[in-house]
This record gives structure tokens, sequence and C-alpha cells, in this order.
């Protein structure tokens, strides 16, 4: 499954190239994303979309005439070791940096990235990553801001719950959720039954389903990283939990209905991206993915790669390879799946770097996602 | 030292010090963590290779060292060179609390007591988020400045550090050739022998303990200076068990052991990048072999050519 | 009142598991003073042996679980004892409980970088689903485990009490120059002794899996727990691992419930130091001889 970039680069090798941003040659884009520790499954997804992404751009002439070298590093979904590789990847030229993908990795490494002035992609949904006022920050994905007032409606119209469990992971990502899901609920007039903080990494749910059904809410909402997710919807179903478990993007990923398995079915999720969307260009990526990797991406598969076709989308709207351009032209801009279909949809990037686009409601059902709702996004694309 | 040894070392700084001019900052970077990764080493070789008493929990020290610093620096807005000596004190102290009871019963129990430790100091960091910021750490922590000269840039803290750890160094190996330190010679050598002879033997090892967990506590400051950022995950077990086998690859009870040992810990990896997740597998078994071929690490080589303890 | 006892009875299950780990792990130490830091990944790579026999070459569960057991006797018993501690054990405890650290770190990575460094499934041998008690609610999966541990630990002690050879291992780990001069061979005993390791390991991979999930690193978690179990019953003696890991198990739950699921650890790891520094022998155990 693990791919080998055979990079040798020795102390020797990082020795000072002189001079700004090379006209000439490949483009340098770098990728810091979790091949390994928590968040490989998350890391490896959006990996493996920027690399599909790149592919299919160099097949097709590259950017603006120029092939995209694309480098990824494991940062072992270590905060420290994303900074350092940030500062690497300052060192090697990038162009544009993708990922980390992980909310707490990523916090911290783009102060590297905004010092030089790169623009720096994330698939990460925290919502302070935007809130710093940082320019060169884009997201992949929504931010829990814009993605949970989403979800508490539907728990109020659809599930017609008065209460909810929240279970969630103790760190930026799940943190981030809990506190911007906590807002949605109350604004909707629903009660918190429980507030269950997990560990990322936690092996044993008992204790945390245990007190989701002492709460006797009328549903639960989990919002964890993708094993424990699966962990999670194991403990629930061996603890015959029969109310609605929803959730958001994570909750329904491959990865989490394979871990899963049974124990998946019914569980509901509001999701950015699914590869079981209706969209024409979603099921053509869907087959491009598998035909590569053998295996159904998850929304930060997707998320790679449309971030990579939106790289493109903005370089040749600016017509040359400037960082600064580039970022300057990302805020505001709007990018249509009918000019580049590899966005997967049309797609409306605001001043913060947010974006906004259609989303899905999705129900695991006999091991799949199935799609039942499209959402339209928050405010028109024009 | 023998005079080879001498210029060897000399040579050795020499290029070190050099070096980082040719790098870039992820270079630069990877050599002051290197310096920052063998203060610590140092101090778990006081314990490891020179008290003969493993230590678990070395990540520990460095991690306490490290949130005393920045605690003490962004939330209180003491500067740098405060919090130096008061968290390298703090670990000194807790060294001690942790390894009199521990030591007093039985000796190898310290490597137990400093596993759980360990385990017990990670929960914490992650737990209280008040004080320690939880999982999200505790960022923006400030470099210092010395005589009104910044240290934020990359190549002035490495000169830092660098000169840092060659004080922390001299320091130890004026400790270990004084009385004090000739104690651990005979303890080692004999142990019978020298308690009969009046050594205090827990005494003594309590106190190469607390001097080790201070020496790590001095690293952590650095480390949460140099990343500007810490969180738990720095400081977990995992760490203290690297760390352990740094120390023994390189040649415990040697004091250039942990230079060694170190270099294969934070270096190689770099260098052998291709390598990805193979460099550990191999590393976790060259340790087995290492074990049963050369005991004595890396540094004993020269031993097995040549009689006489060389740098010992 | 009924959720404690559900807890308690989901720890206990939790605690067997832990239970069976440290169960190998006092087994070796008193047959040969091994400290063995690589138990958990002595777990994971049964996991991945069954899942490979399963996935791979498509036998069904009970001949994987068999296979498995095979694997493991010849490479996590006998080669692990007569490429490394034999060697080793001459020099000494220390080096013995480094080059098990390696091994560690060595077997976690070599499954990362060669097999993979994601989670897979792992099915439970037990159904879904909960076995109701009047308003006792326990799961089919709990029930397995406990029964299933229940009867390894029961008839590992049969074996160990009742026949000559499990009374000769005994003989071995009482003192193991006494029982050579009774004319027991000691070095098949010790032998023996890692086998019924690898044997341990794979039963607890194969209840353990399902929750962890099988990946690289599930091994550190349950070697910690293991370790804990040991150490807070008492290294050198069988029952004590029993009761250590059921401590381990309940006390997590009940922690994780009703004081701090970000404690769920903190309160078992409270006994582990309390015990190596009061009672270092361990809650069952009797003050050490061996000379190390």
């Amino acid at each position: 499954m693990k791919k080998f970039n055979l990079i040798p680069v020795s102390l020797f090798g990082l020795v000072v190239a002189n001079g700004c941003f090379a006209q000439q040659g490949p483009i340098p884009i770098v990728g810091l994303v979790e091949l390994s520790g928590t968040g490989a499954t998350a890391g490896t997804n959006f990996d493996n979309g920027v690399k599909l992404a790149v592919k299919e751009i160099n097949a097709a002439g590259g950017i603006l005439g120029r092939k995209i070298q694309y480098t990824s590093m494991d940062t072992q979904s270590a905060p420290q070791t994303a900074k350092a590789l940030a500062q690497k990847a300052v060192d090697e030229k990038a162009y544009v940096v993708m990922g980390p993908v992980f909310s707490g990795s990523f916090i911290v490494s783009m102060a590297e990235t905004k010092r030089a002035e790169i623009p720096n992609f994330t698939g990460g949904e925290a919502a302070n990553i935007t809130q710093q006022g940082n320019p060169y920050v884009f997201r992949t994905s929504f931010t829990q801001s814009t993605a949970m007032p989403k979800l508490a409606r539907y728990i109020k119209d659809a599930v017609k719950a008065k209460t909810v469990a929240i279970v969630w992971v103790n760190n930026d990502f799940g943190k981030g959720g809990r506190d911007s899901m906590t807002k949605a609920l109350e604004a909707q007039g629903i009660k918190v039954a429980a507030d269950v903080s997990t560990d990322p990494g936690q092996v044993d749910f008992s204790a945390a389903v245990l007190k989701v059904k002492q709460s006797n809410a009328d549903a639960a909402f989990v919002y964890t990283n993708e094993e424990e997710s699966a962990r999670a919807l194991r403990e629930f179903r061996k603890q015959g939990y029969a109310k609605p478990i929803i959730g958001e993007t994570t909750l329904t990923g491959q990865k989490v209905i394979e871990l899963a398995g049974d124990a998946a079915n019914g569980a509901v999720a509001h999701v950015g991206l699914t590869v079981d969307a209706p969209q024409p260009q979603i099921k053509a990526f869907d087959q491009k993915f598998q035909a590569e990797y053998k295996y159904k991406s998850d929304h930060n598969g997707m998320k790679g790669y449309s971030g990579m076709y939106v790289v493109k989308a903005i370089t040749e709207k600016v017509g040359k390879l400037d960082s600064k351009e580039f970022a300057k032209a990302l805020h505001g801009a709007t990018i249509r799946a009918k000019d580049y279909p590899g966005v997967l949809l049309d797609v409306h990037f605001d001043a913060n770097g947010d974006l906004d686009r259609e989303s899905f409601l999705v129900k695991v059902e006999g091991g799949k996602q199935v799609v039942t709702a499209t959402l339209p996004p928050v405010s028109p694309i024009q | 030292m023998s005079k080879t040894q001498r210029i060897a070392l000399v040579i050795g700084l020499v290029l070190y010090a050099v070096l980082p001019q040719f790098l870039k900052s992820y270079g630069v970077y990877l050599m002051t963590l290197l310096c920052v990764y063998l203060m610590a080493a140092f101090g778990l070789n006081l314990i490891v290779g020179y008290a003969g008493q493993m230590s678990i929990g070395q990540a520990a020290f460095y991690g306490i060292g490290a949130y005393v610093a920045a605690i003490l620096m962004t939330k209180m807005g003491i500067s740098f060179w405060f919090a130096l000596p008061i968290a390298a004190i703090a670990c000194f102290v807790v060294g001690l609390a942790l390894g009199f009871p521990a030591l007093r019963v039985q000796h190898h129990y310290l490597a137990f007591a400093t596993l759980g430790f360990n385990v017990l100091v990670f929960l914490v960091m992650r737990n209280e988020e008040d004080l320690t910021g939880g999982t999200f750490g505790i960022s923006n922590i400030p470099r210092p400045s010395i005589f009104g000269y910044s240290l934020d840039g990359a190549l002035p803290f490495f000169y830092f550090a660098f000169v840092s750890v060659i004080l922390l160094a001299a320091v130890l190996w004026w400790l270990l050739r004084s009385p004090w330190g000739r104690a651990f010679a005979a303890l080692r050598d004999n142990p019978i022998r020298a308690e009969s002879t009046g050594v205090n033997i827990t005494a003594y090892t309590l106190l190469a303990f607390a001097i080790g967990a201070a020496c790590a506590g001095i690293g952590g400051v650095y480390l949460a200076a140099l990343v500007n950022f810490i969180e738990p995950g720095q400081f977990s077990l995992s760490v203290s068990l690297l760390m352990l086998l740094a120390v023994i690859v390189g040649g415990s009870g040697r004091f250039f052991g942990p230079v060694l040992g170190s270099i294969v810990v934070v270096l190689l990896p770099e260098w052998l990048r291709f390598l990805q997740d193979w460099y550990l597998a191999i590393f976790g078994f060259a340790v087995i072999v290492l074990m049963v071929y050369l005991p004595g690490g890396l540094l004993s080589l020269g031993d097995r050519f040549k009689s006489g303890g060389g740098t010992r | 009142m009924v959720d404690l006892v559900q807890l308690i009875i989901s720890g206990t299950a939790t605690g067997a598991i832990y239970a069976l780990c440290a169960l190998g792990f006092t087994l070796l130490w008193q047959a040969s003073g091994t400290i063995n830091f690589a138990q958990g990944e002595f777990v994971m790579v049964p996991a991945f042996l069954m899942l490979f026999f399963i996935n791979t070459a498509g036998l069904p569960m009970w001949v994987a679980f068999l296979l498995t057991c095979l694997v493991a006797m010849v490479l996590l018993g006998y080669t692990f004892k007569r490429a490394m501690v034999d060697p080793l054990i001459r020099h000494g405890v220390i080096p013995l409980v480094i080059a098990t650290l390696g091994l560690s770190i060595g077997v976690k990575q070599l499954v990362k970088a060669g097999v993979t460094a994601q989670a897979q499934p792992f099915n439970s041998i037990f159904p879904d689903g909960l076995l109701s008690l009047g308003a006792l609610k326990v799961s089919y999966m709990d029930v397995g485990t406990l029964v299933l541990a229940g009867l390894i630990v029961i008839s590992l002690q049969t074996f160990l009490n009742r026949t000559v050879t499990g009374r000769a291992m005994q003989a071995v780990a009482q003192n193991t120059d006494s029982a050579r001069v009774l004319g027991i061979n000691v070095a098949r005993m010790v032998l023996y002794t890692f086998l019924i390791n690898a044997v341990l390991s794979v039963v607890a991979a194969l209840l353990v899996t399902p929750t962890y999930l099988a990946k690289f690193d599930m091994g550190e978690s349950i070697g910690l727990k293991a370790f804990y179990a040991a150490i807070i019953g008492g290294f050198n003696q069988t029952r004590g691992a029993l009761l250590g890991g059921v401590l381990v198990g309940v006390l997590e739950n009940l922690t994780g419930a009703y004081i701090s699921p970000a404690y769920k650890e903190g309160v078992a790891l409270m006994l582990f130091l309390v015990v190596i520094i009061f009672k270092p022998e361990g809650l069952l155990g009797k003050t050490e001889e061996r000379k190390v």
C-alpha cells in the first residue's frame, strides 16, 4: 500500500542552492503528510489523491507547460516533525505545500510556510486554522464552523432529537468540532446530554459508550479520527446501542467502514466529499483512483486530488509561477467543475481561505456509503 | 585521553561548528536538535553507564524541563535565563523524590519506577489542559537573547546550543574526575569492596540519577526554545526507550558514547532517508546483534583491537 | 449498581486478556530470568499472521489460529530463545532487556514498512450483541473472552500442577540448580515455557485484535498493561499475573467511568508505582531470592 519515493537526501544534499524560485524545470511541490502514526489513514489517502492529480496533470502537459515534481514527506502525525519538515519544504523552494492533514500538525507547521510566503493547503477542518489571519492558508475541506450548523439542522429536522451525547477526540480537530457542534446544537435548541472526551489513538471505548448509554440521549454524535471511529462503532455495536449514531465526514470514511465492518451500518454523516456522490466527474475520479490504487478513496483522497487541481486552475489564471500572486488570486476565487473537472465540485474560496461548495448526507447501508441528500452551499456560488 | 584522541575531538568540534554555515535551515535545525538531544543523553549516560541503573524515563525529565520553561516563559513572561535553572532544579528535585524510594527497595526497580513515571507524566501533560495546553501543546515559545543579541535565527541558536552542550559536557567531565566521580569507578568495578571502604552506594546512585535528570531538564528547555512548540507526544515512553538505546548503542559508560548513539538516532535517519521505515527496523535488529557481539556499544569496538580503557 | 456490575464484568474480560500476556511474561521470568519488553509485539505479530492465513491464504479461522500457534511457537518461542535469550542471558539481565527493546522496535517497524502502516480489521470469533441476565446486559464478546481466557488459565494451571512435566517446569522456575540435581532436563523445561508464552500470546491476539484492530503499534498498549499486571500481581507468581491483569482491567474501566476518561490508565498506573515502591514483590509475590 505504501509507495517508496527514493530521494536520497544527505546533509550535503541540503547545501544551499542560491537564487530564488526557478523559472525553469519542474515545479517543486511538497506534501507534508501523515504516512504513519495516528493519522496514517488520512495522510496516505490525501497523499495518494495528490499523486494521482499530479500524474494526470503531468500527462496532460503540466501547468503552464511545466511538469510538477511532487515530493511527499512523512510527518509521522507529530506536530514538531511537521514543523521541521515544513522548514525543509521551504528550503527546497516549494511552490505550494500540500498538508498536513491533521489540524494539530497544521497549526504548528503553517508558521513556517507563512514566513516563507508559500501557499499551504490543509486537509484539516479545525475552525481556528483560518481564524488567525494567515493569508497563505487554504482549505481542501469545510471548516467545522460551516459543517456543524448543517449537521445540527439535520439532527433537529430529520432525527428529531431533543438531546445528543457527544463523543469527541481530545485533539485540535476533535475539540474544535465539539465546540462548533455544541454551539450549533444550542442554536437549534438541542441539549447536550453527555460530553465524552476520548484520547487520540484510544483503543478501548467501553467506558465512553457506556457513558453515552447512561445519558439516555436521543442520538449520539461521534467526532473522532478514522481508526478511533471504527473502534467506537464496534463498541457501540458490541454494547447493543440502538439509537442513531451521527457524525461528520470521518465517521463514514471508507477505511472506517472497512475496519468497523457491520458495526458501521446505520451510521449517518454529513460529508464534504464522497466518491458515492452522483456527479459524473466524481464517478470518473472514483474509477481512476481505484484503477491506480486498487481501493476506494475516502474524502481525504478527494481533498488532495481536488486541492492539486485548484493549484493548476489558479496558477493558470495568474499566468505565471508566483507564490504570492497565487495566494492573492485564490482569495475570493470561484472554480467551476465544468472548466476544471478535477476540482470535482464548483468551489468558492473566501477571504480567509475557507471554501464553500455542495455537501452530502450519507448513510452506511450494507457496508456502503449511500448518499441520502445533497445539501446546497451555504451561499450560492455565483 | 590520549593525544590523538584530543586532536580528533578538536577536529570534530571544529567541523561541527563550521558545517552549518553550508546548510539550509532544515539541516541547521537537525544539527541543533542533536546538541539538544545530547544534553539529555549525556545525563542518561551518567545514570546508565556510570551508576549502572536502567532509566526508562529520561523523556519524562526532558518533558518536565521543557514544560516548566515553556510555562514560565509564555504564561508568566519569565526570561529564559531564569527558566533554565528553575527547570533544571525542578528535575533534580523530582529525580530525588522518585529515585529515593525506588532505590531504597531494590536496585533494578528504578527501571520500572521510571517507566511508570514516564507514562504518568505523559498523562498529566496531556490532560491538565489549563496548565500544559493538553494535546494542543504550548506554542510561541520564545528563543532567548544574550547581552541584547537575539538568538532567534537558526544559526545563532545553533551556536548557542552548541556552546551550551560543550559546557554541560565539560561540567560532567570534571564531575566524573572529581573524588566523587572516582567513587563511581570504584563502584562499577567492585561494588562490594567499594561499599566496605565506606562508599554509600545508594546515596551515590541517587545523586547520579538526579543529576542525570537535571541534564535532561536542561535539554528540555533548549528543545522548547528550538522548536518553539511542545506537546506531550515529544515526551512519550517511546522517546525514552529510543534514548536509552541510543546511549547503549553508542557505548554506555564511555564519555563519548552518547554522542555516537545520538548521531545514529537523530542524524543518520536523515542521511538514510531513502530507507524510510526500514531504518528503524534495521536499527532495532542491529541493537540485538550488538548486544550479542558487542554489549559495550560501538565505542567498545576500539578495545577489541587494543588493550586499555581508551576514553573511559 | 447495574452499571457498576457491568463495568466490572467488561473490565474483567479486558483484564483477562492482559492476564494472558502477563502470565507469559512471568513464566519467562521465572524459568529463565528474561524480562521481555517485546511482549506486546508478541501479540501483534500473531494478529498479522492470522490475518495473512485468513485473507491471503483463504483459510478458515480455526485453521489459521492453529497454524499461527505453530508458527508462533517456532518464531516467538524457539527462535526467540535460541537466537536471543540463550546467547544473552549469560551477560545478565540488562543486555537482554536492551535486546528485547531492540526487538520490539525492529518488529514494529518491520511490520510498518513491510506490511502496512494502517490498521486492519480483524473479526471477532464471538457474535455481536448482548446477553441479558435480568437488568444486566453483557456482550457475547466479553462472556466469550472470559470463558476462553478462563479455560486457558485453568488448563495451564492443571498442566503445571498435575503433570510430571508441569511440575518439573515449576521446579526449574523455583531453583534451577536443585532441579538439575534432581535430574530434570532444565533446558527442555525452559524451552517449554517459551513455547507456552508464544501460544498465550496468540490467544491474546485472537481476543484483543477485534477491539484494538491489527496495527503495527497495537502491542505498545497491551505490552505495557501486561507489564503493569505482572508487577502489580507479583513478578514471580503465576497467580499474581492473573490478579494483576484483572485488577488493571477493572480499575481502568471504573476510573474511565467514574473519575475521568482521560486518566483511565491513571489509577492502575498509580497502583503500579505504589507496588514498586512499597511492595516490590507484588501483591501476591514472595520476596525475590533469585540472584540477578
